[in-house]
């Protein structure tokens, strides 16, 4: 049987995305040259919601600096897995030069996904400085990557399953941890 | 997808390559034209029949998702000195090429080569049979000019109107459209003169596509778009076409049947033969999609090779 508990609700999301919009300004020392660049499916909907809090609390209107950035085809397991699919990429109109890019994401666990964003981001032009959001850490590392802003820690053991569940892709805000059903001689 | 010898595919696997493509064509929009997708992997054109769009086209798309592209054709190589299909494609196949795409006079060629080497083979023109990544590539324009172009993705061509105007029977382009086009949803019409529409399409609705020998009866339902296919000279001789000027009187798009057609887009898959399929006029009004097409199959075939070549799994998508 899958036993799965819920650690975040949407309250509790919803208090994590306002406390990291004000890190990302704190951090940045104001709004000015902020760009936010959400990775597909749900990063783009961090974003989103994230442009939405800094446009309330600075008055600039941040739609304008909010996109998406697609790095499947920067992927490094593109001939290990099954064929993916790719989402649009979408880069504010003001570029990204010179700009500091706030990359949001769901969930930061190998850091193979940023690395593959650094390098997508590479591709369309040179930041001043990329910083990283994400909504869960749930730690596992493989590569020396880490997140400037998180909204909740969670050492999670690698086979349970982390899931992140947004009103605009799934229909309501949670996240949930699944531990692996016990099959087979797995432990 | 294992190979793409062939337009004919159904509803979802056609929009999901236009969407793949959609995202490849951002591409055109960057500084910097590459994605290493499929970097180290070796691509070959094998061309035994002559083509430039069609070549560069796919040379630039291997090369803007770094794959190694190697061009051999037909007319420098051991073809001519008298091999085989077969033993040039198991010769290509031996040096550890990745996936070869093929253009051939033989139609069948394709199938055939995919057979034989166990790689993914692309047809890129097989004789009078198919044009699959053509097709595509006019199902993308047509899409972006139908939905516009930031409105593209996930749609189909769901009641659009087209008429495909030429040599049908001896066309590989018509043949490829009147697979693909059908199945995202549009009503695609069959023009030509009489001794040019192959039977198949005369004879009704076996193809799922209408065929009509008057261009200006089409003309008169006003369609969404008209494609018209190059007058192939080469693959005339001899045959019961009519002369030129009967041609033009009968199926050209002339500056005066492009009056009546105010709305309608005008296609053409080039190499055009200004004042014989089309007046200079049309193919240079602000409805012709010709550039737009070349374009189009810059990311098309990108869509192609990444869906063949990315994974070492097949293409499940």
């Amino acid at each position: 049987m899958t036993q799965s508990r819920t650690v975040l609700g949407p309250d509790e999301i919803a208090r994590a995305l306002t406390r990291i919009a004000h890190e990302i300004l704190e951090a940045n020392h104001g709004p000015d040259d902020l760009v936010l660049l959400g990775i597909p499916t749900r990063g783009v909907a961090l974003a989103e919601r994230l442009a939405t809090r800094l446009t309330e609390i600075t008055g600039e209107d941040f739609s304008a600096r909010t996109g998406a950035l697609d790095i499947t085809m920067h992927r490094d397991d593109l001939r290990a897995r099954p064929t993916r699919a790719s989402q649009p990429t979408r880069i504010p109109a003001s570029g990204v030069d010179g700009r500091t890019v706030v990359l949001v994401d769901d969930v930061l666990y190998s850091g193979r996904t940023i690395r593959a964003a650094l390098d997508a981001l590479s591709d369309i032009g040179r930041p001043r400085a990329v910083r990283l959001a994400v909504l869960v850490d749930r730690g596992h590392r493989e590569l020396p990557i880490r997140a400037d802003s998180v909204g909740k820690n969670l050492p999670s053991a690698r086979s349970e399953h982390v899931s992140i569940l947004l009103d605009e892709v799934d229909g309501e805000d949670a996240v949930v941890i699944e531990a692996e059903p016990a099959t087979g001689g797995a432990a | 997808m294992k190979h793409l010898l062939t337009a004919a595919m159904d509803r979802d696997e056609a929009v999901a390559l236009l969407d793949l493509a959609e995202d490849m064509h951002q591409i055109q929009d960057r500084e910097l034209k590459k994605l290493p997708a499929l970097r180290g992997r070796t691509v070959v054109n094998l061309f035994f029949e002559d083509s430039t769009r069609t070549r560069s086209s796919f040379e630039i798309a291997g090369k803007w998702l770094s794959a190694d592209v190697i061009n051999v054709s037909g007319k420098g190589s051991s073809a001519s000195k008298g091999e085989s299909l077969r033993d040039t494609g198991l010769t290509i196949a031996a040096m550890g090429v990745d996936g070869v795409v093929v253009r051939s006079g033989a139609s069948g060629a394709p199938a055939l080569l995919a057979d034989w080497i166990g790689r993914p083979v692309v047809n890129a023109g097989d004789g009078t049979h198919e044009h699959p990544t053509q097709a595509l590539l006019d199902a993308f324009a047509l899409r972006r000019r139908i939905h516009g172009p930031d409105a593209a993705r996930g749609k189909a061509l769901d009641g659009v109107r087209v008429a495909i105007v030429g040599d049908i029977a001896h066309s590989r382009v018509a043949r490829s459209n009147a697979l693909l086009l059908p199945a995202l949803g549009a009503e695609v019409t069959l023009v030509g003169p009489p001794s040019l529409l192959p039977l198949a399409a005369a004879d009704g609705t076996r193809l799922g596509v209408r065929a009509e020998t008057s261009l200006d009866t089409v003309i008169a339902e006003q369609p969404d778009a008209l494609m018209l296919l190059r007058v192939q000279l080469e693959r005339q001789a001899g045959k019961v076409a009519p002369s030129a000027a009967e041609y033009i009187t009968g199926w050209s798009l002339t500056d005066e049947r492009l009056a009546r057609l105010p709305q309608t887009r005008i296609m053409h898959p080039g190499p055009m033969n200004r004042g014989l399929e089309l007046s200079s006029r049309a193919a240079d009004s602000d409805a012709s999609t010709v550039l737009e097409q070349v374009t189009a199959g810059v990311s098309v075939r990108m869509a192609v090779l990444y869906s063949l070549l990315a994974s070492d799994q097949g293409g499940s998508r």
